[in-house]
């Protein structure tokens, strides 16, 4: 899904729009509007419409209740472990897929690819098999008092998969196309390994490197239909930010639903907000690495 | 004589790379995937089949199927001029709009879910207008559509932005200018060219739809026979502790979205062929 967003540059406006006629372009231009505004608007706005409705002193107290508190922590515990995760593996990932040629590549890149292909109810689900009471080691957790369907370690395990391909996505295309030279160069001229990482690739890759962390932390925090079927719904306990948000509203108790859930179209603006920011600085990247090779030809 | 697995290098780190990286992938991915088909395999064909043709579950795929078609094909109409108004043209604000086009990644599904039914229940901003018209919008099918084309727009609009900006303006000067007016230029020059892009990106929407829970449960009112969704029936027998059942229907979901990402690739492995051979 990444891949055709990832770092495109916005393209200038072409010759070819001057030969759309006038009346045209308004009325697509209106179109685009009244759509997105309906269909994407509309609903950003009724989050923190309803959610600030009752007043603010009412909007802050559902967001100091004991119980959202828990499902903001859980939440942030379920991210800090899952997206560093799926860093480490999505820079090995990256690393191995681009800087070397093998057989059978093609193939684990598709298989990297395999948990956006899976509905997030079944992503739980498999780990219900493996993992529940009737499941696989079902039996032997029961035996040792080990608890990892409806408690914290699923949640995290099924955040763990639904994000997975998230990180090495954005760095896979990019350290393909950047190809192995200036690794090469470091190398010969006797960098280590390590140094050459730091160095060298991950200067060449941060950006993508941090819009794809963004990306997993907005998934992690935000899953819903996985972590709804490995939860139990535990109020105070196995209860992530969304799980929250479905029980309060399913309480008929609309505004704190909403005001918990403002919480989370806040962190949607946030990653929004920050991909901007990391494909300006990109661009601008590319613009002065051009600029200094240039100069050089001079 | 074979190739070799591995091509000579003398970038270190493939070993261990390459290791962790299978390693990862089958321990958190692989394993638990294939635990899904072995237990079907458990099962015996006839009991698979009982379960997956149940009249409930019949009606729940042909809600999916359909409200998921329905949703790609709004989306591939409608974010197809939403892509060519951000690429070809330029008006106030434009940025911004064009970065609101991400919203529904980013929004949590339970929040997407709760904040459509809002809007679209009998007394809320849009349901009150299409009340007033007689239409019911949520806890109907029409409800699950909405919901499956707010989080399918990004598909076709993102796959769609870039093959535009890549067209390139001398195909439609040279048809122009040998006298193909632009409805003729679109439709023998531009769609053309565009199509492979639009397919990719309605598949891409269709089969995000056809998975999709957070957004759908709250707005569909989840009525059996008429507005439950598939992902719902996995979840209600699996709080009825029928694993099996659960299990059988989520195979036969996970072989259609693997059908579709097939067929995906089938179109983008046709597209790279078709440049190639013209370049």
């Amino acid at each position: 899904m990444s891949g055709a967003s990832r770092m495109s540059l916005s393209p200038a406006t072409t010759p070819g729009a001057a030969r759309d006629p006038l009346w045209l372009r308004v009325l697509l231009i209106a179109v685009t509007l009244l759509f997105l505004g309906l269909f994407l608007l509309l609903p950003l706005v009724s989050v923190f419409y309803e959610a600030l409705r009752g007043g603010v002193r009412l909007y802050l107290a559902s967001l100091v209740d004991s119980d959202a508190l828990t499902a903001v922590r859980l939440t942030l515990l379920t991210a800090v472990i899952a997206v560093p995760c799926n860093l480490v593996f999505g820079l090995a990932a990256a690393w191995a897929l681009a800087k070397f040629e093998f057989r059978g590549k093609a193939v684990l890149i598709t298989l990297i690819d395999l948990p956006f292909a899976v509905s997030p109810v079944v992503s739980g689900l498999v780990f219900v098999l493996l993992f529940g009471a009737g499941g696989w080691f079902g039996p032997w957790l029961t035996a040792h008092h080990l608890h990892i369907i409806f408690a914290v370690p699923g949640i995290v395990l099924a955040t763990m998969f639904v994000t997975f391909p998230f990180v090495a996505r954005e760095l896979i295309p990019l350290m393909q196309e950047q190809g192995s030279e200036e690794e090469q160069a470091a190398l010969v001229l006797g960098a280590g390994g390590w140094s050459t990482f730091w160095r060298v690739t991950l200067p060449n890759i941060k950006w993508a490197l941090l819009y794809g962390v963004i990306l997993c932390n907005a998934r992690a925090m935000g899953e819903f239909g996985a972590v709804s079927v490995v939860s139990g719904h535990i109020r105070g306990r196995t209860n992530t930010m969304p799980l929250h948000v479905e029980i309060l509203y399913n309480e008929y108790n609309f505004q704190a639903a909403f005001a918990v859930a403002s919480l989370l179209a806040l962190l949607a603006l946030v990653t929004l907000a920050a991909k901007e920011l990391v494909e300006w600085r990109a661009r601008v990247d590319m613009r002065s690495a051009a600029g200094t090779a240039a100069g050089e030809e001079k | 004589m074979r190739q070799p697995f591995k091509q000579h290098s003398v970038i270190p780190g493939f070993g261990v790379t390459l290791g962790f990286t299978v390693f990862y992938l089958s321990l958190l991915v692989l394993i638990p995937l294939s635990a899904l088909f072995l237990k079907t395999a458990t099962m015996g064909w006839s009991s698979f089949w009982s379960v997956v043709t149940d009249p409930r579950v019949v009606a729940s795929y042909k809600l999916t199927f359909g409200a998921s078609l329905a949703g790609a094909l709004i989306n591939a109409v409608f974010g197809f001029i939403v892509a060519w108004t951000l690429v070809r043209y330029s008006f106030p604000g434009k940025r911004l709009v064009d970065a609101m086009v991400d919203l529904p990644f980013a929004l949590p599904t339970a929040v997407s879910g709760i904040a459509l039914t809002t809007i679209y229940s009998r007394n809320g901003w849009v349901g009150c207008w299409l009340e007033s018209a007689g239409i019911h919008a949520a806890f109907t099918p029409l409800g699950v559509g909405i919901a499956l084309t707010f989080i399918g727009l990004p598909f076709v609009v993102r796959t769609l932005q870039p093959a535009i900006a890549d067209l390139d303006p001398e195909y439609e000067e040279a048809a122009a200018s040998l006298g193909a007016g632009r409805v003729q230029v679109f439709l023998k020059v531009i769609f053309p060219g565009l199509l492979p892009a639009l397919l990719t990106g309605f598949a891409l929407a269709f089969a995000r739809a056809l998975g999709e829970y957070g957004s759908v449960v709250f707005i569909s009112g989840n009525m059996p026979m008429r507005t439950e969704i598939t992902p719902l029936l996995i979840i209600s027998k699996l709080e009825q502790y029928d694993y099996a059942g659960a299990t059988a229907i989520a195979v036969v979901m996970l072989v259609a979205s693997f059908a579709i990402l097939l067929a995906i690739n089938a179109i983008q492995w046709r597209h790279v062929r078709r440049i190639n051979g013209r370049g």
